[in-house]
């Protein structure tokens, strides 16, 4: 069965702006705060460059003119263009300089307080969260959780293409490159959802790349990790244990895991707690049993090319199988 | 616009050779791309053995045997090479042709060495990135060889026909034999990088 | 027939003004109809259609911009899908740098750099025409591609592994490698054709210090070409072995490395931008002195900061990998050398600036167009030393910051300088003039257009916008601006039709030129417009940096030349001392063939390897039937 346009089509338009922050003229992260302060630096210079050259222009073709003494004036251009140029390799020593202090300033640290690992997938990422302990290790997907304040060293893997890191937010770049590991330093030094995005030009779906960065005391954040480690919840209403029925008996958990249940597939997003999450489809839509239905029924309209295919599923089954997923906090 | 004759032209010899020909300074041009070509893939070889946990891929180091004989030959090529280029500043029609035909033998024989060459690397192209290096490295200097070897034969059939005798076919010949001397040259590096480089 | 008609060995000195040029045209002149069409090797019938074809390319690819600039004009547009416009973006880019920009500069350089230097054709003048087919056959390769939906979608770097194997089926990625082959062999073909005619044809007493600075930047744009393209010619060839043959280059499971190609890419990629600025350099050089009325300041100055950035440009490739994993302290280094380059351009708008203002400016159209050209050029170099450094590109990579920063160097640097060349050599080319106030028109319209479409997008960029998305949701704060920018590229591109309206209305049925219409000061005004098949009767001696202006009342010309065969002088490298006299090949339609040959080689090998073994053979026989001599007065010595 699919949903006719129209119920999905005015699903999107209610879901309302779960954009959070992604603006890198509005830092609230320590590395992205100290680059903040490097580009005001730059580009205040620039611009004073630029409409310095601007006034020389505008003198240079207006300026009137005499014959007499014009001889001797020229002579004294050779000296104002070497001081010009002087002045350029000055500037650009400067500038140069603020970058590397800058550079090292938003190095990794020897030590952070947690690590992650977010591997980028054609059009999703996968986020995990080590711990040397296995039991302790778990998985989500599209939305990262820190606590604030603390130094987080990101690890940056890919499995196909090469991807981007992007929470201008909180940090620069960092591109995720098959057969390589990247590091990147996140900090943030207030609570809020920051919104990312996939920088690098990974195909068909790069545009629907993007992820949350959910900053929260430290205390919050050992509770969503405690909530996170832990298996499925079992489904109360009937609706969603006839979905989880059906869920598991369809080709959904040929991709998907969800944990504490037979679901084992790992193509897809692990959806043991997806009702938890803010967005679906890395950042698509915000999650509602609305939304998950309509990316159930037909996610190749949705977000066109991607790698969940349109399981054919009866009425019935996509809303027991909407309100199973809604129903994994 | 109105024209004063200041120079007399008249004079100069009607075709140039040697710096004064363009088509030498065309060669070099064509060379220093070339060249260029060949010192990336040395630098792609290095760079890809700099990322390599050992080196070579999954496989021994190259046999030397073909590889040093076709060196060997090559540098012996040199010699005849270098008398063609003397005769033709020379505009010696015989001696010129008795060369072309052995240049063109010489240009035969590293091909037949070469084939050689391929299985003694003891891997395919398509067996992991060292294998598909050390395969264009020698694909590309076997192309040199072959454009270089038709160019000889076009320019023996040449000098046999009514065409030969003629100041600027011996212009082309020194130029083919200038090439020649680079398709050699270009080699050295390669042939140190493919067959030593991993004996380090 | 006249009695002379016997005579061998016919000379200049023996005939007076009217049978010297009625003598010399029946020698060069191109025949009429198809076959002397196709066969032609004459640089300026040539030049003319490499320059016309580029701007096709250019008009061709900005109507793609205009596609992209509606789709991104609101938040979840559905005018375009994600597949289209991932080939729409690529084809954009692809098409704007290797089929418009670098063509185009050695187009203009092919028309302009004989007559520049006083010689009667281009070095190679059967490889010039060889260039232009397979320039030709590119092009209708690309765009053939995506008419039927093949086109290209990996953007214009083609990243692997999204380019490689296993993420790019079908043949879109083999369409835009092989095409890079293309045009890097014609683009290769016509630099070694410039560095020969600079080096040996100029004429006679033109000493490297009298050479135009037009000419030098040209010579060096070619050594850049010369050294940078085998980059781009081994990056393409092993995509393509990867994809066709399985081999490893870029896999990292089996030794290969993703990082290698933008490695070979952009060692490629930042020396292609100054490849498509430098010329533009010249050209401002030119259109200040002439405009001005006096030399440029600072000749020795202007020639080392050409050479400086030539040299600098293989310096600075890291700086398009910034984020992409690199050492920090070796980026560091490429941070200093990529702001390194804003001294020479620093230097060289000092230079105009001090020519203006120690000259007398004529605000002429392709002076304004300079003057925009200054404004746009500075800001854009300025994003360019922003996105120099390393943290400050982390958070503008890839983002529409950086595409404001380029179109602005590109559009400003290079565009503004082609138009105001255009305009000025108009003339020259076309012999008519331009209209002048509809050149007032369209630069006006495109100087506000311009910066009105693209000064937003340093902020989009800034605001946290990604490029090649195909949307953006309503939430995010980028619909104004985007909606803003889209319709200023109406203004933008109102600006270019009306440009596009002027250039064919006055080739029709402008106003005719005569030989000098702005008083300039160098040899390619020394002839008649448009010029004769053999540019000059005689060939012009120098001895100064400005002949026209040094020898108003007569040009000083050498003679002693043969008539009935096509004969120019080689000179030594750096004195300019005549060494010989030289034949000029004639017209062949062997260049054709080959080109042909060389198409159907590369375009099969899309298919099979055993296309270059087959597919060789035809070469072989076109270029034999090429070189071969075919006892016309040009093969004799
Ligand atoms: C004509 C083309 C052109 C030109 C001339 C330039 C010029 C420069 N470019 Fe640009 N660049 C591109 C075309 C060009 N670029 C393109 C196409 C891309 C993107 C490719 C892609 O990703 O698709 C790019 C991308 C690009 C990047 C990568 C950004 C990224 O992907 O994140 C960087 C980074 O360093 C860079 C730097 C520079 C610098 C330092 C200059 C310098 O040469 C500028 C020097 C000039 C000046 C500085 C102005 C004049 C000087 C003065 C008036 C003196 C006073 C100045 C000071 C005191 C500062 N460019
Ligand atoms: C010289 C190079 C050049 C030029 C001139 C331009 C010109 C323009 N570019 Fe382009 N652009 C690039 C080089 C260039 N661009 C590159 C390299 C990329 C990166 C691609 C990639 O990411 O892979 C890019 C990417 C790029 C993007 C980003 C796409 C994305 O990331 O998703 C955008 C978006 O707005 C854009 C817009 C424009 C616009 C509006 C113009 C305008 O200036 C165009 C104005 C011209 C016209 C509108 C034509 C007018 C003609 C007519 C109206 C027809 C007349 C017809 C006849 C007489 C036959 N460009
Ligand atoms: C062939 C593999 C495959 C099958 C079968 C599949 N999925 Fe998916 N699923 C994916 C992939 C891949 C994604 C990520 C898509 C993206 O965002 O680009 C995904 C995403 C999702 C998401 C959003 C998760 C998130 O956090 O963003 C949900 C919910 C989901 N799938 C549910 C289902 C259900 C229910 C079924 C069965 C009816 C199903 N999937 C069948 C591969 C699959
Ligand atoms: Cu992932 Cu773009
Ligand atoms: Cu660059």
């Amino acid at each position: 069965m699919r949903m006719s346009p129209i119920i999905w089509m005015s699903t999107i338009a209610i879901i309302s702006g779960c954009t959070g922050n992604q603006s890198a003229i509005n830092p609230k992260g320590a590395p992205a705060i100290h680059i903040a302060h490097l580009m005001s630096g730059i580009v205040a210079v620039c611009t004073l460059v630029w409409l310095l050259v601007m006034v020389m222009l505008v003198w240079a073709l207006l300026r009137k003119r005499s014959d007499a003494g014009e001889q001797a004036r020229e002579r004294g251009l050779t000296t104002t263009v070497s001081a010009a140029v002087g002045a350029t390799a000055v500037i650009i020593a400067g500038m140069t300089i603020a970058s590397f202090y800058t550079t090292r300033d938003i190095g990794i640290p020897g030590e952070a307080a947690l690590t992650i690992t977010v591997r980028g997938q054609q059009w999703w990422w996968q986020v995990i969260y080590a711990d040397p302990d296995p039991a302790l290790t778990f998985q989500t997907a599209n939305e990262i959780h820190i606590p604030v304040g603390r130094d987080v060293h990101v690890q940056l893997e890919s499995t196909d293409v090469v991807h981007s890191f992007w929470v201008p937010s909180l940090a620069g770049k960092q591109d995720l490159v098959p057969g390589r590991t990247n590091s990147l330093l996140l900090r943030a030094e207030r609570p809020g959802i920051y919104r990312g995005q996939c920088a690098e030009f990974c195909g068909l779906q790069h545009t629907h790349m993007a992820m949350m960065v959910i900053a929260e005391d430290p205390e919050s954040f050992e509770r969503w990790a405690v909530a996170q480690r832990g298996n499925s919840v079992n489904p109360g209403k009937p609706d969603a244990v006839a979905g989880q029925v059906a869920f598991i008996a369809k080709p959904c958990a040929a991709c998907h895991t969800v944990r504490g249940t037979p679901a084992m597939g790992t193509t897809g997003p692990d959806l043991t707690h997806v009702g938890s999450r803010k967005t679906i489809a890395a950042g698509l839509l915000e999650t509602t049993r609305g939304s998950l239905a309509a990316w159930i029924a037909d996610p190749q309209t949705l977000k066109p090319g991607n790698n969940m295919p349109m399981v054919p599923l009866t009425s019935v089954e996509l809303k027991n199988i909407s309100a199973y997923m809604e129903s994994l906090k | 616009m109105k024209q004063t004759i200041v120079l007399d032209l008249s004079k100069l010899p009607p075709h140039g050779l040697g710096t004064a020909s363009l088509t030498w300074w065309g060669t070099l041009a064509f060379m220093l791309i070339e060249g260029t070509g060949f010192a990336l893939a040395i630098a792609v070889y290095l760079y890809l053995m700099s990322l390599a946990p050992q080196w070579p891929l999954h496989a021994p180091a190259p046999d030397l045997l073909a590889g040093t004989v076709l060196t060997l030959l090559l540098i012996a090529s040199l010699f005849p090479n270098i008398l063609v280029a003397r005769w033709a500043k020379a505009q010696d029609l015989r001696k010129v042709r008795i060369g072309l035909i052995v240049m063109s033998l010489l240009g035969i024989a590293p091909l037949i060495v070469r084939v050689f060459e391929f299985p003694a690397m003891h891997l395919n192209w398509d067996q992991n990135a060292y294998g598909s290096i050390v395969w264009v490295m020698l694909g590309l200097h076997t192309t040199h060889i072959l454009t270089d070897l038709i160019d000889t034969l076009v320019l023996t059939a040449l000098m046999f026909s009514r065409h030969g005798d003629n100041p600027r076919r011996y212009g082309d010949i020194s130029d083919n034999a200038m090439y020649w001397n680079f398709v050699v040259a270009t080699w050295l590096p390669m042939y140190i990088c493919l067959y030593w480089v991993p004996r380090l | 027939m006249t009695p002379l008609d016997n005579v061998a060995d016919l000379r200049d000195t023996d005939l007076n003004d009217v049978e010297l040029d009625r003598r010399l045209a029946s020698t060069w002149a191109t025949p009429k109809g198809v076959w002397g069409a196709l066969s032609t090797v004459d640089h300026k019938i040539i030049g003319r259609r490499y320059i016309i074809t580029a701007f096709v390319f250019l008009a061709l690819g900005g109507i793609l911009s205009l596609a992209m600039r509606l789709q991104l004009a609101q938040p979840e547009a559905r005018f375009i899908g994600p597949d289209r416009y991932n080939q729409i973006f690529t084809m954009h880019g692809t098409n704007m740098m290797f089929l418009f920009a670098v063509p185009v500069m050695e187009a203009m350089a092919v028309y302009l750099v004989p007559l520049m230097v006083g010689t009667r054709n281009i070095a190679f003048p059967r490889l010039n025409a060889f260039s232009y087919w397979m320039y030709l056959a590119g092009g209708l390769l690309l765009w053939i591609a995506f008419a039927i939906d093949t086109g290209p979608d990996v953007g214009w770097f083609a990243d692997v592994p999204l380019s490689g194997p296993q993420y790019a089926a079908g043949k879109r990625a083999d369409i835009w490698a092989q095409m890079i082959t293309f045009t890097e062999v014609s683009a290769l073909a016509v630099a070694v054709e410039l560095v020969v005619t600079v080096f040996k044809q100029r004429a006679p007493g033109m000493s490297l210090d009298q050479i135009p600075l037009f000419v030098w930047s040209m010579l060096v744009t070619s050594f850049l070409i010369i050294m940078a393209m085998p980059a781009i010619m081994i990056a393409s060839t092993a995509l393509i072995l990867d994809r066709l043959v399985g081999t490893q280059f870029f896999n990292p499971a089996e030794g290969g490395d993703v990082l290698l190609w933008q490695h070979l890419f952009w060692f490629f990629g930042h020396p292609e931008v100054y490849i498509i600025f430098l010329p533009a350099v010249g050209m401002v050089s030119t259109i200040v002195a002439t405009f001005t009325r006096r030399p440029v300041f600072g000749y020795l100055g202007m020639v080392m900061a050409l050479i400086a950035t030539g040299i600098l440009a293989f310096g600075l490739w890291v700086h398009h990998m910034f984020v992409a994993g690199l050492p920090r302290l070796g980026e560091s280094f490429f941070t200093a050398s990529s702001m390194a380059i804003a001294i020479p351009s620093g230097l060289q708008i000092f230079c105009w600036l001090a020519t203006i203002w120690a000259g007398r400016p004529v605000f002429k159209t392709p002076f304004l167009f300079v003057i925009g050209f200054m404004v746009i050029f500075v800001i854009g170099g300025m994003t360019g030393v922003m996105v120099a450094s390393v943290p400050f590109d982390t958070q503008v990579h890839d983002t529409y910051f950086v595409v404001a920063h380029f179109h602005y160097v590109l559009v400003g640097g290079a565009v503004f300088p082609l138009l105001g060349a255009i305009y000025y050599w108009f003339p020259k080319i076309t012999g008519r003039m331009m209209n002048e106030t509809i050149g007032r028109w369209a630069f006006g319209l495109i100087f506000t257009g311009f910066n009105l479409t693209f000064f937003p997008m340093h902020i989009l960029g800034l605001q946290g916008m990604p490029r090649r998305i195909y949307t953006y949701q309503p939430e995010m704060p980028w619909s104004g601006l985007n909606m803003f920018v889209s319709l200023s590229a109406v203004i933008l591109a109102a600006g270019f039709l009306l440009f596009f309206i002027d250039a064919i209305r006055s080739a029709l049925s402008g106003p005719v030129a005569p030989a000098n219409p702005w008083c300039a000061s160098t040899l390619e005004w020394a002839t008649s417009s448009p010029p004769p098949a053999y540019n000059f009767s005689r060939m012009p001696v120098v001895g100064s940096l400005e002949p026209l202006v040094d020898n108003s009342g007569a040009l000083p010309v050498a003679s002693g030349l043969f008539v009935d065969r096509r004969e120019l002088v080689v000179t030594s490298v750096v004195g300019a001392l005549p060494e010989a006299r030289e034949s000029s090949p004639g017209d062949s339609i062997w260049p054709l063939w080959s080109a042909l040959a060389t198409t159907v080689l590369l375009i099969w090998s899309i298919f099979t390897p055993w296309a270059v073994v087959w597919g060789s053979v035809p070469l072989a026989i076109a270029l034999t039937g090429w070189f071969w001599p075919k006892g016309t007065k040009e093969d004799d010595a």
